[in-house]
Formats: structure tokens, sequence, C-alpha cells
């Protein structure tokens, strides 16, 4: 049995494992728990998508957030009932042609790719003027590209009800659903970051110069990357705007990409296990924070709860991070089968890969 | 303009300046199929600007540049390596973060066919393309004497090591000619010597046209056939090794050098 058709049984068999998981917490855990599980979810299939181009591509982008609202609106437009949508946009009518029509249950997927498309659009809109820039400006031109969507999402009302948002969304986002779309988002991007167009891009994130003179178009590669983190992060605003059932401007704003950001970083610029697990630490520790915002009493001391500090408490780890642990949990490293069975057959896992050895002649 | 038929690499009246500052001016030059030139030159003389030149890093205020007949003046560098002059740099630039076996690998890239959802998936003919590329890759690396460091991360080997890696990651992109930027730069006599049989090696066994920059006389009296020396930008000889080694104009400019280096 070859090494990959054993890793591809492996993956299979780890799957069914987390479906069977999922089914067990889905029967026996509280809703409130579940909440917090599909929350993370979520925030791996956002996460792993903006590492894609952060981490892998090594372009700075600040605009998740963005992508994540043209993907949520579109889902919610999609699957909110047509009853819905007249209370909704009682004063002005919503635009067609999503008032004649809404989306069931059984075709939530469908919604889902739908508003991936979304995102994947809006990604190569930004990506295509933003992505000639480098660093810092490609920073400021992507966050300016967000804050736009979110002006946008403020102000076109017969599309997004504007500040009010939209109420009522079905809650189809299951965490089957969630468990589906983070596995898919964990298979499609790390396969991609080992193929030869994840080599392409991480040579990019190395030394541009040196790719481009190694033949590899950077501009395309960019947009490429870009535009597949755009599919995924519209999905996971789709499936956010599907668990919480409103959507308002409020829910996409610049906040979300700097918790992914944060998320992203912890976990290692480019390691999509790292991305994966700190995404679901983060969701369960801004859970388990929640107390640092409600009213605390020391003893005589009244501290009054204070929105928000949560937040200061993230930032700060940030800043800890950045100063003392700039590499993150993983680096750039990854979990994989092999390194996980060298570790069961204590085998040394350059062994593993068999390559011909020849001594150097030097 | 002439395209100089015949010849697979022309430099035609090229000029290139940085605000002002003249780095390569009316410069003229033609390689032939085959062949192994030196190009010399005091520090600063525009060596490496010309190689920026023909690898499309910078356009030239005036001129033309030829490959194989074709004006290739203007193009991006990755049309130009995918095209068939692949190069080296002077002060090295590997992805180091990626391994020995990816660096060559990368060059490999504009050769798939492969779509991206392809490789995404992981397709059957994806990865019988990947299987050939890496294959490839570990006869060059074979070729340059790194196969056992092949999953080595590329940033962490010795000077003398990270050179043969980017050797054999320019040759990965199957090039014509390849354009040697100092490449015994940082390695000790010994290290030397292999990389001038290595060079010699490779032209006769891929059928290269080199054009070689190094302030190793030896190495570039030793197996280049042709030298073009170049001081200021302008070209100021060109001729046989022995013919350059008494030519008073390149004794003046290297002298002018030395005297300061001995002084
Ligand atoms: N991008 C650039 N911007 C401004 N000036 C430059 C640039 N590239 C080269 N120059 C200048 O052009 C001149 C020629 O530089 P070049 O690097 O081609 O010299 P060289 O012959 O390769 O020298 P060395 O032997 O030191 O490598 C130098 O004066 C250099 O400072
Ligand atoms: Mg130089």
């Amino acid at each position: 049995m070859s090494d990959k058709f054993r890793n591809t049984l492996l993956t299979i068999a780890f799957i069914a494992f987390l479906f069977f998981v999922a089914w067990l917490a889905d029967s026996y855990l509280d809703e409130y728990v579940m909440r917090v599980v599909r929350t993370g979810l979520i925030y791996v299939t956002a996460a792993v998508s903006y590492n894609l181009i952060n981490g892998i591509a090594g372009q700075f982008s600040l605009g998740p957030n963005g992508f994540m609202a043209l993907g949520g609106y579109m889902v919610a437009l999609l699957i909110l009932p047509l009853e819905q949508k007249e209370f909704v946009w009682f004063l002005q009518p919503l635009i067609w042609p999503f008032r004649i029509f809404s989306l069931t249950k059984p075709l939530f997927p469908l919604a889902l790719a739908i508003g991936g498309a979304a995102g994947a659009l809006g990604a190569l809109i930004v990506g295509v003027p933003s992505l000639r820039l480098r660093g810092d400006y490609l920073a400021i031109a992507t966050f300016g590209f967000s804050q736009i969507i979110i002006v946008l999402a403020n102000n076109l009302i017969p599309v997004t009800n504007g500040a009010l948002g939209i109420k009522g969304i079905p809650e189809y986002a299951n965490v089957y659903w969630c468990l589906t779309w983070a596995i898919l988002t964990v298979l499609v991007i790390s396969n991609l970051a080992n193929s030869s167009y994840g080599r392409a891009m991480k040579s990019i994130r190395d030394d541009e110069v040196a790719a481009e003179a190694m033949g590899i178009p950077i501009f395309k590669h960019k947009l490429l990357a870009f535009v597949v983190s755009g599919f995924f992060a519209g999905v996971s605003g789709g499936l956010m705007a599907s668990l919480i059932t409103t959507v308002s401007p409020s829910l996409y704003s610049f906040s979300m990409t700097f918790n992914l950001l944060i998320i992203i970083v912890l976990g290692g610029l480019g390691s999509i296990t790292g991305s994966t697990i700190t995404a679901f630490a983060f969701t369960i520790l801004s859970e388990a924070l929640r107390f640092v915002e409600s009213p605390i009493n020391i003893g005589p001391v009244h501290i009054p709860g204070i929105a928000g500090m949560r937040m200061l408490v993230f930032s700060l780890l940030l800043v800890l991070l950045m100063v003392f642990y700039r590499q993150g949990l993983f680096g750039q490293k990854e979990i994989s089968w092999d390194w996980v069975l060298s570790h069961f057959k204590n085998r040394d896992y350059q062994g593993v890969k068999t390559c011909p050895q020849k001594t150097d002649r030097s | 303009m002439s395209s100089k038929n015949g010849s697979i690499l022309a430099l035609d009246n090229v000029t290139v300046s940085f605000g002002g500052l003249l780095a390569v001016s009316d410069f003229d030059f033609t390689l032939q199929r085959g062949e192994l030139v030196g190009l010399i030159g005091p520090n600063g003389a525009g060596k490496t600007t010309v190689f920026n030149i023909i690898t499309g890093q910078y356009e030239p205020v005036s001129g033309k540049v030829f490959f194989r007949g074709q004006d290739i003046t203007g193009w991006r560098p990755d049309r130009v390596t995918c095209a068939g002059i692949a190069r080296t740099f002077q002060n090295m630039r590997l992805f180091e973060g990626l391994t020995v076996l990816d660096n060559v690998l990368v060059a490999r890239h504009s050769k798939l066919r492969s779509s991206m959802l392809a490789a995404a998936l992981n397709l059957p003919s994806y990865v019988k393309e990947e299987r050939q590329a890496e294959t490839k890759a570990m006869e060059l690396l074979d070729r340059v004497g790194l196969v056992d460091l092949a999953h080595t991360q590329a940033g962490s080997l010795p000077y003398g090591q990270q050179r043969r890696v980017e050797i054999a990651r320019a040759l990965a992109a199957d090039p014509e000619v390849l354009l040697l930027d100092e490449p015994a730069a940082g390695m000790n006599p010994e290290e030397t010597m292999r990389l001038m049989e290595f060079i010699c090696g490779v032209r006769d066994e891929f059928g290269l046209t080199i054009l070689l920059i190094e302030h190793d006389m030896k190495l570039v009296m030793g197996i280049c056939e042709r030298i073009r020396v170049i001081d200021y930008g302008m070209s100021i000889a060109e001729g046989t090794p022995e013919e350059i080694q008494g030519n008073p104009k390149v004794i003046s400019a290297y002298l002018g050098e030395e005297a300061c280096d001995y002084a």
C-alpha cells in the first residue's frame, strides 16, 4: 500500500470520525455549546481561507470581512422566506430578482455556493487593482475596499436594508453543514498549498523578484490565491448569516478581519493546521472571556461591565505574540499523517519519504 | 534595426540610466548558440544591469534585446524565462522557507499544464505531471550533488551549496541561455574548481549558451572562449582570454581598482 493511498484512507476515516463526533455532540450537548461549536467551525473556514492569501501567498490583505459580507448578504437574500422579505423591506421594495423567489432548505448548499461566488467575484474586483501593490500599500487598499463594501451595506437599502440589517434568516447552518464546509476548506486549501500552484504562491511570498525570474506570472498567482480565498470567505459569511439569523453591517465590520488576523498569526502564518486549531481555540476563549465584559465585584471594588474588553485582551495577546513569539504556534509547519505516524512508530520523518540516497560530492 | 541573424541573443545599442546615472550605455553584444562568454569589469561597471535588461527586470531607455531573432525588449521577466533565458542572482535569491527540492520545482511550474482546479483536487493528470517534475528536479539535484539535501530548508544551507541550488533551479526552467551572476562568489578555491568543471559539463550536456559574470579571473580565463569587458557602463574590450589579458585598456581599468586595493 503506497503512503499516499494510506494517507487518503486515514483522511476519509478521520472525516467519518469527525461526523460521528458531530452527531454525538448534536445529540447530547445543549444548544449553547453547539452554537459555540458551529461558530468555531465557521471561523475555521474563514481563517483557513484568509491564511491562503496572507500566509501562503504572503500578500497582506485586510479585506476578508468585506468578502464575508458579500457572501453573507447574498445567502441571506437567497434563503430569506418571501413573506419575511416583504416584512423587512416594507418601505422600499427589495430589488429584483430576489423579491420573487426564495431558496428552500434543501437548496441551502446551492445558496452557500452562490454566496462563495459572490465573495470570489468581490475578491477579483478588489484584487485586480490592488494586487499590483505590495506590502503596506496592499493592506491599505484592501482595507479601503472592505470599508467600501460595508458602506454600501449601510446605504444600499433596496438590497441590504441598510443599518437595520436583515432579520429572520432561516437557521439552516446546522453543525453538519458547518463541519462539511470547514473540512472542504481545509482539504481544498491544503491540497492547493501543497500543489505546484501553492509552491508558486509560496515562492512569491519568499521572493517576488526570484519567483518572476523563475517563470512565475506573479500577478496571476496572487489573484488566484485571492479569488479562492474570497470564495471560502464568502461561504463562511453565508454560514454565519444563517447561524446568527440576522445580518447587518456591524456583523461584518473590520473587527471580523481583526479576529481572523489574530487567529492566523497565533496559529502561524502559512500553517493551515495552526489556523484550524487556533480558530477553534479563539472561539472558545472568546466565549470564556465573556465574564470580563460583565460587572465584577472584587471585594469593595466594583468594576462596571465594559463592552469590548475581550478585544482588549485579544489585542494584548497579539502584541505579546508579535514581541515574543512571531512564528505563532506552528510557524509554517503542518501536521500530516506521515508526521503523526512517525510519532506512533517512532520513525524518523525524513526516512518516510523515499528518495535515492547519494552522497554529496563536497 | 537588424536582429543580428544567427545569434541566439543580441543586445542592440542598449542604454539604461538610473536618475541620470548611465549604468549601461550604447551596449552592443551578441551571443552565438553554444558559446560560453565571460562578462567582466570593475565593481559597479554595469554587469548585473546587463543581466537585468536581458531578463526584463529593467527596461532600457533605448535599444533593443533580441532572443532567437525575436524582439523581447520590455517583456516581463516570467515571459523571458519561459521563452528560454534563465538566470542566477549575484546576491542569491533562494526561496528560503522552501525546501531545496521545492526551490527547484518552482522553476518547473511554468511547464505545468494542469489547471489549478486539477491540482487542488489532486486529479490523476496533475499527480502524473507532478511526479514527472519531481523526477526531473531530483535529476538536476543529483547533477549538482545535492540529492540528499532535497528535503532540507534552502535557507539553512551553507553558502556554496545555496549557490548550487540556485544553478539547479535555473536549469530546471529548461533554458537555452543561462546567465550566471558571480556563481563562484563565496566559494573556496576547491569549490570554484569543481564549479568550472560543472559549468563546462552542463553546457555540453544541455546544449546551453552561457553568459558568465565573474570576478574570479582564474575561472573566467579558464573556461570562457570569449570575454567582454565593461567599465562605467561602456564596452572597453572584447576578445579571447589571451587578448584580454594583454589589453592595455583592460589593465588600466583594473589597475585603477587594484591601485586602490593595494594602497
Ligand atoms: N536599481 C538601481 N537603482 C539605482 N542605481 C542602480 C540600480 N541598479 C544598479 N545601479 C547602479 O548602476 C551601476 C551598475 O551597477 P551593477 O550592479 O550593474 O554593477 P556590477 O558591474 O554588477 O557591479 P558588481 O561587480 O559590484 O556586482 C552602479 O553604479 C549601481 O549603483
Ligand atoms: Mg553585479
